[in-house]
Parts: structure tokens; C-alpha cells; sequence
């Protein structure tokens, strides 16, 4: 028994140690940017691989709008579907339509970027961009031109990419509300509107806030599907039509080009910076969670 | 106001399950109806056609009609059916996110009353109506989760009475609580039924005499017989019912 409980805790430290090992790595291949750059690394708008000019700003930039963004569009969308699949529609059309959402979750990201190339792209020059920069182009967010690969496109992508975690995640949380609180509420002569918002939305709270969180965190690391439809172009646009670029992004572009040093470094350094990001969300979840669960 | 219900050729399936047969009865205006017999007879079901709750559980069906002072309930939007007909569950179910009194009056805040001295004085009124406001006029802040088991059927109750229903529907209220418990909420049933037409639901035959006034027996489904309690338990007229209320099955 105790050389079994000996085992087990190696294992658990090596996980651990893994971890660690990989953020030192990460710190210590990133030093010589570090020393070169300092902290202007972080607040620099130019990244010029020829001149040795390396700043981050443009896809921190990018990685955290596309990533809002992308919840902006998911949120909604993927709460509105899990409450539609679990209080409006019988067993089995539920049954069937959460396997086709949870489908979307299973394609590779390259072949949803390829229709992002295909399919996406051409439909944000028409219609869908000069729709948005025809009715809302007096905001600088939405004005022109429209080039098709842009940080909409890539918000669009990464919000069709995480939907099926979140609507799946959320659906859960719902089916955990407790039938006799539904009940109470139904028997009290209250409209099916008031039981979603006044108990089933309210009790699945934590759960939903879970899942948001979790599709963050997916939404910051994508990296396939969005460098093949934002545009890669370092820079920080005023309009959101605009071609930008993600950390993840730049990684994968750039890594195998690099053929200075101080390159591979500063990738290297954007990498921290994306782990430090996604560790980050990870700690905010787990602190709102804990307050949900506390409030119980 | 109290209402009397006519129920005639009602029928309900889960599914496939037959759960009620050709039941027809009819429960009087102020006086407290018990409906007794063994699991799985159809008699919670048999409550839950009254206020359209039985259609809410999918793959349920319903087939005849009830009458709520001869308004037929199942030609009626049954949001408005459910705030003329309450009830109560089996076990208590206090909201948990809301305060003992904001529990007390949560149907008429459903109705859209706002004014706050209106929601107070009726929070009083109904906690008073089932003999708890003495026993939690200085915690009415408080999670109603935070009651023992029989004041929160209690509470349950008074969140019942508040919308001013008809007829008050109870689902077996003492199953999940003490004696003592049991015993304050019966007397408080039969005090209700001066102003509330009263049907419950037990598994409990003693509850059954102690407190109605007429008694149902359902059997697999089917009305087996039904009569006032004392003449019920006394003299029964159906082998069945006799074979149940002295306890040789169920």
C-alpha cells in the first residue's frame, strides 16, 4: 500500500514538475529578448523581423479583441441554444441536434479555416462588411475598407469554435437544476420565460460561467483556423474590418523563418506571454467559480 | 373564494404507461378530498391533471375534461389555471435564492406586484395564515432554505395562499417530515378549508381519516371508489378498498 501511495505521488509531482519545467524553458529561451528589449517588448507597435524592431502590442492586441469579441458572439448564441435544446424541444430532437453542434467541435481547425478562406472570407466583403460598414461606419470600429481576412473574421471563426463547448457545458449546468425548485416556480402560475430566467439561468450560473471561461481559454490559444483568416499583419487598426494578428498567430507564421536569434527569441517571448494570458483566465475562472459556489 | 372541480372521463399516459382509467368525480367547494391507495395508482398524477402540471413532463398526455366551477381547465391558458390552483409538494421547496418572506409572496411578485408595503403586509398576512409568522417575524431576511423541514412546508403553503387560489392541491405535504411537523401542518389543512377547496394527495391512511371530509381509493389507475371518509373507512362497499384500509396490500 505504501509503495503504491509512493507511486501515485510521483506521478502527481512529475505533472507538477512538468509544468514548472516547461514555464522555465519558456523564461529561459526568452531571456535574450528579454534583456534586449526590457519591458518596451511589451508596449512596442512595431515587429520588423529585418531591422530587429520586435514589439508585442499588435498581437496581444489582436489575441484578447478577437477573443472578446469572439464571446460576444458565442455567449448569447450558445445559451440561447442550450435552453432552446433543453426546455423547448422533446428528447430526441434535443438528442440530435446537440450531436450536430458538438460535431463542430470535432473538425480539425485547418478545415474550419479552410472554409474561413472559402466560405467566410468572401461572405465578410459581401455582404457582411459593407453591411456593417454601411450601418454602423460612423464608429471607427466599423469603418472601411473591407478586406475580407480581417479581426472580425478571425472574432467569427474562434466564436464558431468555441460555441459547442460552451452550449454543450452550459446545457449541463441547466440539466442539474433541481425539478421540484422548476416545479415550484411552474405551479405558482409562471410563464415558462419566468421559470428560465428566474430559476433555471440563476441556478446554472456557475456552471455557464465555467463554460465561458473554458471557451476563453480555447478562443486565446486557437491558432490554426484564425492565421488562416486574420490577415497576419502586425499592426493595431482603428477598424475592426481590418487585417491584425494573434501571439498564437505569429508563433506558428514566423517560427520556422526566424533565422536570427533574437527572433526565435522574441517568438519565444510572445509565447510566455500567451501562456502567462491563458494561466491567467485559468485563475480568474477558479476564483469566480469558488465566490459561485460559496453563494450557495 | 373556494371552487369546486368536476373531473369527467379523465385519462393520462406517460408515454405509453396508462396511468389513469376513465376516472369521474367530483370534489365539493371547502371541504378537504383525499385521495389514497398504493404507489403508482395515479394519484399524484391524478392532482397534477387539475393544474395542467402533469403536461409539463415530456411524453405526458391528457385526454378528458376538468371542470373548475363548470370553466373547463384544459381550454384555459394554464398559467392563469395554476394561479387560481396552487400547490404543494411532496417535499418542501423553498427557493433557495430568496428570503423567507421573499418566498412568502414570490407568486405575486410573479404577477407583477412591486409596491414593497404591499408584498410586506401580504409576507405577514399568509405567515401568520399558517402559524409561522411568530416563529420567524425576526428572521424574514433569511434564506427560506434555512427552516427546519416543517416550517418550510409551511412556508410553502403560505406561498401557495398568497396569490389567493381557489383550490389548494397537496401533493403527500407531511412525507418528508416529523410527527410534530406532521401534526401542525394537519391541523393547519383543516383550518384552511373554510376559505380553500382542498385535495390531497397520502399514503397515509390515518391522515386520510383524521382530516377529510370525503375520500377517493384509486387502484391501478382506476377510481375504485369514493365516498364520504367516514362511511369509506367504516363500511366500504369495494373488496379492494376494504383489502386496503385494512392493510393487507399496498
Amino acid at each position: 500500500m505504501e509503495k503504491f501511495r509512493l507511486v501515485t505521488a510521483a506521478f502527481a509531482i512529475s505533472l507538477a514538475a512538468l509544468a514548472l519545467a516547461l514555464f522555465t524553458q519558456l523564461l529561459t529561451s526568452s531571456l535574450p529578448a528579454v534583456e534586449r528589449f526590457g519591458l518596451t517588448f511589451l508596449f512596442d507597435t512595431i515587429w520588423d523581423p529585418v531591422m530587429e524592431v520586435f514589439g508585442a502590442l499588435p498581437f496581444v492586441y489582436g489575441t484578447l479583441v478577437t477573443s472578446l469579441i469572439a464571446l460576444l458572439i458565442a455567449v448569447p448564441l450558445s445559451i440561447g441554444a442550450a435552453v432552446f435544446l433543453t426546455q423547448y424541444v422533446p428528447t430526441r430532437t434535443s438528442y440530435l441536434l446537440s450531436f450536430l453542434i458538438e460535431i463542430i467541435a470535432a473538425i480539425p481547425s485547418v478545415v474550419i479555416g479552410l472554409w474561413g478562406i472559402f466560405v467566410l472570407i468572401p461572405f465578410m466583403r459581401d455582404p457582411l462588411g459593407t453591411f456593417l460598414v454601411e450601418c454602423l461606419g460612423f464608429i471607427p470600429l466599423f469603418q472601411g475598407p473591407v478586406f475580407g481576412p480581417s479581426i472580425m473574421t478571425g472574432a467569427i471563426i474562434l466564436a464558431i469554435m468555441i460555441i459547442p463547448i460552451i452550449t454543450s457545458i452550459t446545457k449541463d449546468a441547466i440539466n442539474t437544476t433541481p425539478e421540484l425548485q422548476r416545479e415550484g416556480l411552474v405551479a405558482l402560475g409562471s410563464t415558462r420565460w419566468e421559470v428560465i430566467t428566474k430559476i433555471i439561468l440563476p441556478y446554472a450560473r456557475p456552471g455557464i460561467i465555467g463554460g465561458v471561461m473554458l471557451g476563453l481559454g480555447r478562443a486565446v490559444g486557437e491558432t490554426m483556423a484564425i492565421t488562416m483568416v486574420i490577415g497576419n499583419t502586425p499592426s493595431i487598426p482603428a477598424s475592426l474590418l481590418a487585417p491584425g494578428d494573434t501571439l498564437a498567430s505569429v508563433i506558428a507564421n514566423q517560427f520556422s523563418e526566424a533565422t536570427s536569434a533574437i527572433h526565435t527569441s522574441a517568438l519565444i517571448e510572445l509565447g510566455l506571454i500567451l501562456f502567462v494570458i491563458t494561466v491567467v483566465i485559468n485563475i480568474c475562472a477558479r476564483l469566480i467559480l469558488r465566490r459561485e459556489v460559496a453563494r450557495e | 373564494m373556494s371552487s369546486e372541480i368536476e373531473i369527467e372521463d379523465l385519462n393520462a399516459w406517460f408515454g405509453e404507461k396508462h396511468v389513469l382509467k376513465d376516472v369521474s368525480m367530483e370534489m365539493e367547494k371547502n371541504r378537504i378530498t383525499a385521495i389514497i391507495g398504493p404507489s403508482g395508482c395515479g394519484k399524484t398524477t391524478l392532482i397534477r391533471c387539475i393544474n395542467r402540471m402533469h403536461e409539463t413532463v415530456p411524453e405526458a398526455r391528457v385526454e378528458g375534461r376538468i371542470l373548475l366551477n363548470e370553466l373547463d381547465v384544459y381550454q384555459e391558458d394554464p398559467v392563469s389555471i395554476r394561479s387560481r390552483i396552487g400547490m404543494v409538494f411532496q417535499r418542501p421547496n423553498p427557493f433557495p435564492t430568496m428570503s423567507v418572506s421573499e418566498n412568502a409572496v414570490a407568486g405575486l411578485k410573479l404577477r407583477g406586484t412591486r409596491d414593497r408595503s404591499v408584498l410586506a403586509e401580504k409576507a405577514k398576512e399568509v405567515l401568520m395564515a399558517v402559524g409561522l409568522w411568530d416563529e420567524v417575524r425576526n428572521e424574514l431576511n433569511k434564506p427560506g432554505t434555512s427552516l427546519s423541514g416543517g416550517q418550510q412546508q409551511r412556508l410553502c403553503i403560505a406561498r401557495a395562499l398568497a396569490v389567493e387560489p381557489e383550490v389548494i392541491l397537496m401533493d403527500e405535504p407531511c412525507s418528508a417530515l416529523d410527527p410534530v411537523s406532521t401534526m401542525r401542518i394537519e391541523d393547519l389543512i383543516y383550518r384552511l378549508r373554510e376559505n380553500y377547496t382542498i385535495i390531497i394527495v397520502t399514503h397515509n391512511m390515518q391522515q386520510a381519516a383524521r382530516i377529510s371530509d370525503r375520500t377517493a381509493f384509486l387502484y391501478m389507475g382506476e377510481l375504485i371508489e369514493y365516498g364520504p371518509t367516514k362511511r369509506l373507512f367504516e363500511k366500504p362497499e369495494n373488496e379492494l378498498t376494504e383489502r386496503y384500509i385494512s392493510g393487507r396490500f399496498g
